[in-house]
């Protein structure tokens, strides 16, 4: 038996195709592997379903890190400074100023030599008091020493100022472009831009304005009237980048769904794909095999099974239960296992039934269960081997239907998920075609490359087609 | 197995009538005209209104009469009233639902599954004859394309001729607001067609062809054949008549069944493509529990089967004489 095997990878090894597609499925199959290990499964489910509050310091819809090199432009990454984590560039001190009265002073130096502009910027605080409120002014010092006044509050508890959306600071700082260069922007002058643009005639125009590269500063004063008061600040400019495959529209790091949907693909792939294999061949050894009553019983349930629409009846199931994609695969296999297929394997079994060697184990006294599964079955296996490989495909395919459907497992990550989030997010509209290509290639190599390996291996088992 | 079967049965029809009673009671008691009547006449109306309501439904019939009763239903299209969706116009027919959506599905679908099912025919036999050519071993090589689905390549070509190119709508049927110009209707419905059309012929022809030419080759090596070619018959003629004539029940099998299926559209490209068919309607129906309209599609799909299969018995008897004189 194993000779045989041997003998069938070596001569599946002389199809180019099937090597490229043998070394595609290793691949992956390394990436499944590495993906379990230091991911485990609940940390990428609690990741994918925390929402936003835990990706607070992740840009929404970034590119991955790499576009930068293809569009030979330097992106933004995410600038974040925090004063409860010193570190270079934040300086923070508090003086007494008579007896109670003690004053902040807090400095976030940072560097920006980017070619384009953040996409967001925020600023979280801290707050600690006893009976009076502190009193905070932020301000923006640019590169060529201009001070921009961004707020000036009493926060009375911890929150975050999207500088962002700030409509005061947007028309202040609108009026400051018009007093300094006598006319009007074109465009709606967000502060992401004004705070970081060379402030010539060119920021008039949304085409032609630049960024000012440089040293900026955040500078945070405050007046704090309890001994115990206290102020914290947490600088995040948001890049357009991020890591190797991007952020999605609730700012979540794609690759973790890219990562744990290759084992997942994976795996419902290939079981669903043997699973159904097996049960279909093991019905249809049974009806072809016991006959008369059976058979008719079994080939009825077969004819109703066609006519029930796979799909819908899939949709329904999951609209009522909705379950995971564990169940979803049980599902799946218990619907098929009377499906088409069983009426081909009936037509193999009910030739195979007649030959000698059956003839033979039957006089010897086998019963009919020892016939069916160490002679019928066994014999078939080689022949359904090409379009379990090629099976495997197709159930990857509907699992990334069944998310595209919006029918999918609720919690686990995975292409479907990304693909069907990208859709609906609009990233075909919004030119943010990583968002739907990354996965999109993923489902792509993996279902090619089982199909490269099906065909060789079709032309092995089933030497007919490799004629002449 | 057989009495548990009878009793969900039971159990089935006694939801049934007690939503009846359910129905008429509350519309009998909300009646302003009843409401000088007693608690006993009324009580009275209701048993009396309710036992007519259960002959009109026939659910005082066996199970065996009822039987007949829902298939002269379902073959006159009498697939009563949808619990929730409607239709375009309003309605809450089942049939007007289905025969709203039913147009639109075969236009884009069926119009797909003819190409493709002529695209794979011509071309298999066009490969067949040329076996071990650069074009045959061109599309033998892409054949494994054919393991993405259509609604996938549907993304990629949004992704390049709509958005990229702007050339062509990202879906839907018809431009918003539709034009009232016959012509110009039928043009921007076209204009809507070409991806989705497009998707199904990349996904799909490729396989076609491949299986199609396999197909072909092994006919075209049988012994018969051989010896027309011995014979020195002209190629012409041996395709016609030595390879296509007995290769015809299958193809006319696959033809039929195609044609069939392609009415029930597909869910996923619909989706994709936003496009208003028997697809997007059985997932409606499915996600909203609307069994009256599952039902109806599918004992439409199966009655068709049905009556394909049994047309389609007449039509080998008729392509090969071997089936008609009952000789193996």
């Amino acid at each position: 038996m194993s000779s045989r095997i041997r003998e069938n990878l070596r001569a599946l090894t002389s199809y180019k195709s099937a090597v490229i597609g043998l070394a595609v499925i290793m691949v992956l199959v390394a990436i499944s592997i590495y993906t379990v290990i230091t991911i485990p499964y609940e940390e990428a489910v609690r990741l994918w379903r925390a929402g936003e509050q835990h990706w607070l310091d992740t840009p929404r819809n970034a590119f991955p890190s790499w576009y930068s090199s293809i569009l030979q432009k330097r992106l933004p990454e995410t600038i974040i400074k925090d004063t409860t984590k010193p570190g270079p560039g934040v300086y923070k001190v508090i003086v007494q100023a008579g007896e109670v009265v003690r004053i902040l002073r807090i400095d976030i130096d940072f560097r920006f030599d980017y070619d384009d502009f953040p996409s967001e910027i925020n600023i979280f605080y801290s707050v600690r008091f006893n009976r009076s409120v502190p009193q905070i002014t932020m301000t923006w010092t640019k590169p060529d020493g201009t001070t921009i006044e961004l707020r000036k509050f009493t926060p009375t508890s911890d929150g975050a100022y999207y500088v962002s959306v700030d409509q005061g600071l947007t028309s202040r700082e609108v009026e400051r472009v018009v007093a300094k260069l006598g006319s009007r922007p074109n465009y709606e002058l967000s502060p992401t831009i004004s705070l970081f643009a060379v402030e010539d005639r060119s920021i008039l125009e949304s085409d032609r304005v630049q960024v000012m590269k440089g040293n900026y500063r955040l500078s945070v004063e405050g007046l704090l009237f309890d001994p115990q008061s206290d102020f914290d600040v947490k600088l995040v400019v948001y890049g357009k980048v991020y890591g190797w495959a991007g952020t999605d529209h609730l700012r979540r790091d794609i690759g973790i769904a890219l990562l744990w949907g290759t084992p997942i693909a994976l795996s419902f792939g290939l079981i669903a794909a043997v699973a159904v294999a097996l049960i279909q061949m093991s019905v249809g050894a049974v009806s072809a095999w016991f006959g008369g009553a059976v058979d008719n019983a079994i080939q009825r349930v077969t004819e109703i099974f066609i006519v029930l629409p796979f799909l819908p009846t899939l949709i329904m199931v999951q609209t009522l239960y909705k379950v995971d994609i564990w169940t979803l695969l049980l599902v799946i296999v218990a619907l098929l296992s009377f499906g088409p297929g069983v009426k081909n394997y009936r037509a193999l079994f009910l030739q195979l039934k007649e030959s000698q060697y059956i003839e033979a184990a039957k006089s010897y006294g086998a019963g009919s269960a020892r016939i069916v599964l160490l002679h019928l079955v066994p014999r078939v296996i080689p022949t359904m081997i090409p379009s379990i490989v090629f099976s495997v495909a197709d159930f990857v395919f509907l699992e990334a239907a069944l998310a595209i459907l919006g029918i999918g497992d609720p919690r686990t990550p995975t292409w479907g998920k990304v693909i069907q989030d990208s859709f609906y997010g609009g990233a075909l509209f919004k030119g943010l075609y990583y968002w739907t290509l990354e996965p999109a290639f993923l489902l792509l190599i993996t279902s090619l490359s089982f199909a490269l390996v099906g065909f060789a291996l079709d032309k092995i088992f089933n030497p007919r087609l490799r004629e002449a | 197995m057989l009495s548990e079967h009878a009793n969900d049965v039971v159990s089935i029809l006694r939801i049934m009538k007690s939503e009846v009673l359910f129905r008429i009671s509350t519309s009998v008691y909300q009646n302003p005209a009843y409401r000088t009547l007693n608690e006993t006449a009324l009580r009275n109306l209701v048993n009396r209104l309710y036992e007519l309501e259960i002959k009109k439904l026939g659910f005082d019939q066996p199970f065996f009469v009822r039987s007949f009763n829902y298939l002269r239903d379902a073959l006159t299209l009498d697939l009563g009233r949808s619990l929730f969706l409607s239709s375009d116009s309003g309605s809450r027919s089942v049939r007007i639902i289905i025969l709203e959506r039913l147009p639109n599905t075969v236009l884009l679908f069926t119009t797909t599954q003819l190409l493709l099912f002529f695209i794979g025919l011509f071309g298999g036999l066009y490969l067949s004859r040329r076996y071990g050519s650069r074009i045959e071993r061109t599309v033998s090589l892409l054949a494994p394309f054919s393991s993405l689905s259509g609604w996938f390549y549907g993304l990629f070509l949004i992704l390049i001729f709509a958005s990229v190119l702007r050339l062509l709508p990202y879906g839907g049927m018809v431009d918003i607001p539709p034009p009232t110009d016959r012509f110009a209707y039928a043009l921007s419905v076209l204009k809507h067609m070409i991806l989705p059309v497009m998707s199904w012929l990349l996904a799909y022809s490729f396989l076609g062809i491949y299986t199609r030419r396999t197909f072909f080759l092994i006919f075209s090596s049988e012994d018969y054949v051989e010896v027309a070619r011995a014979k020195g018959l002209p190629d012409d003629l041996i395709r016609r008549r030595y390879i296509l004539r007995p290769t015809l029940p299958p193809i006319v099998t696959d033809f039929s069944l195609t044609l069939i299926s392609s009415w029930l559209g597909a869910i996923v490209t619909e989706t994709v493509f936003n496009w208003p068919g028997i697809g997007r309607l059985f997932y409606e129906a499915a996600a909203f529990f609307d069994t009256p309209v599952i039902v109806g599609l599918v004992v439409i799909y199966a009655y068709l089967l049905a009556v394909t299969v049994f047309v389609l018995e007449i039509v080998y008897a008729v392509l090969d004489p071997r089936i008609r004189t009952g000789v193996a």
